[in-house]
């Protein structure tokens, strides 16, 4: 195995803040390729008239799952040093809930609103700005709340260990409900279009 | 008669294309640093920073500051999450640029005040802020990132993000519609 190359020492520190560059590069410009620049189609997601976040989102899941699980089996990568942000289930669910909140009232989320900030969406400035304002809440507050944020913890924890069931076989069952929820995603599409269209004849 | 044409902002590409682009990106990121995606992280930085040179001692009796001091030999902002986004705002900027999609506009829906919307859009960012805390990361490094690596954490994040944004949704419906 030779891979993941900074992990086998291939380059230091300081190059891999020029790959940090290089692949926000790449992922701003896929974002925005998307359409993930408009707070107007990001929301529209949470009304069922357009899935484009959930298209995008788990076309790039499943991409790079399959990718990292073939490259893994062939013996190029080693997975066991790709990092994993440890679980804590309780805060995680409660900061997804309020993650969830804040997305469909702010109309973007944190990375989102970097590339609609760089194509000059006012909306986005402000709630960046906002972000940080509850970042330095959060920090403030932390001595209060740290003992939640470090309840329930079940460290570096993946569904396959989790679960027992093969790598493989998860794989295969994500890209199969990958593959039928855009499949329902289309037709809903289409449902929302012609009932507009109904609406205002 | 104006001679200037205007350049009108070319449609979005279709979602599985741009989607297989994040994904490849994000597995590149994989193989290269053994490390996924992420964005608010780079804030948490930023924001140390600015509390650090307003109250430095407060800082360094916070866990959380003090996080992503680390052991002060270096500066917070020379970090790899800080130097992904700026990447971030290049290439969205690069992408925006090219296809005419760079317009100084709030998006908002017609039943919602300029005023109303950026009020929104400040609150609706502070619940983020603090979520993506709570949950030690955000769509991009948890649901994308996590979700990718079938972590555990992040599918459970992910559920209740959907979850949450649907449950919210009809309350703030006039924004958008």
């Amino acid at each position: 195995m030779i891979a993941p190359f900074f992990k086998y020492g291939l380059f230091g520190d300081d190059v891999s803040l020029v790959v940090a560059f290089i692949t926000g590069i790449g992922f701003g410009f896929f974002l925005e390729r998307g359409g993930f620049n408009s707070a107007k189609k990001l929301a529209a997601q949470f009304y069922f008239t357009d899935l484009t976040v959930f298209k995008v989102m788990f076309t790039a899941i499943i991409t790079a799952m399959v990718g990292l699980y073939y490259l893994s089996v062939i013996g190029f990568v080693d997975l066991s040093l790709v990092y994993l942000t440890p679980t804590f289930l309780l805060p995680q669910v409660v900061g997804g809930l309020l993650l969830g909140f804040g997305f469909v009232i702010g109309g973007y989320c944190p990375g989102t609103s970097c590339v609609a900030v760089a194509t000059g969406r006012i909306d986005a400035m402000v709630y960046l700005g906002g972000i940080m304002f509850g970042i330095l809440v959060f920090g403030e507050v932390f001595p209060l709340v740290s003992n939640f944020y470090l309840s329930t913890p079940m460290g570096q924890i993946t569904l396959p260990q989790l679960t027992g069931l093969p790598y493989g076989l998860l794989v295969f069952l994500v890209v199969l409900m990958a593959l039928g929820g855009f499949v329902g995603a289309e037709w809903v599409e289409k449902k929302m279009a012609s009932k507009k269209a109904g609406a205002s004849l | 008669m104006s001679l200037q044409v205007e350049k009108h902002p070319q449609p979005y590409w279709n979602p599985y294309v741009a989607g297989i682009g994040l994904g490849l990106v994000l597995l590149a990121s994989f193989v290269v640093m053994g490390r996924g995606l992420g964005a608010s992280g780079a804030f948490s930085s930023l924001v140390t920073v600015g509390v650090q040179a307003v109250a430095p001692i407060h800082v360094a009796h916070n866990e959380f500051y003090s996080e992503y001091i680390g052991d002060g030999t270096k500066s917070p902002l020379k970090d790899w999450l800080v130097f992904e986004v700026l990447g971030v705002f290049v290439g969205g900027f690069i992408s925006g640029s090219l296809a005419h999609r760079v317009t100084k506009v709030v998006e908002k829906g017609p039943n919602i005040s300029t005023r109303g919307r950026l009020l929104f859009a400040f609150a609706g960012g502070g619940l983020m802020g603090i979520g993506a805390k709570l949950a030690r990361g955000c769509t991009s490094g948890q649901a994308l990132t996590g979700g990718a690596l079938f972590n555990v954490g992040s599918w459970a994040f992910m559920m209740m993000v959907f979850g949450g944004a649907y449950a919210m949704a009809y309350f703030v419906r006039r924004q958008w519609q």
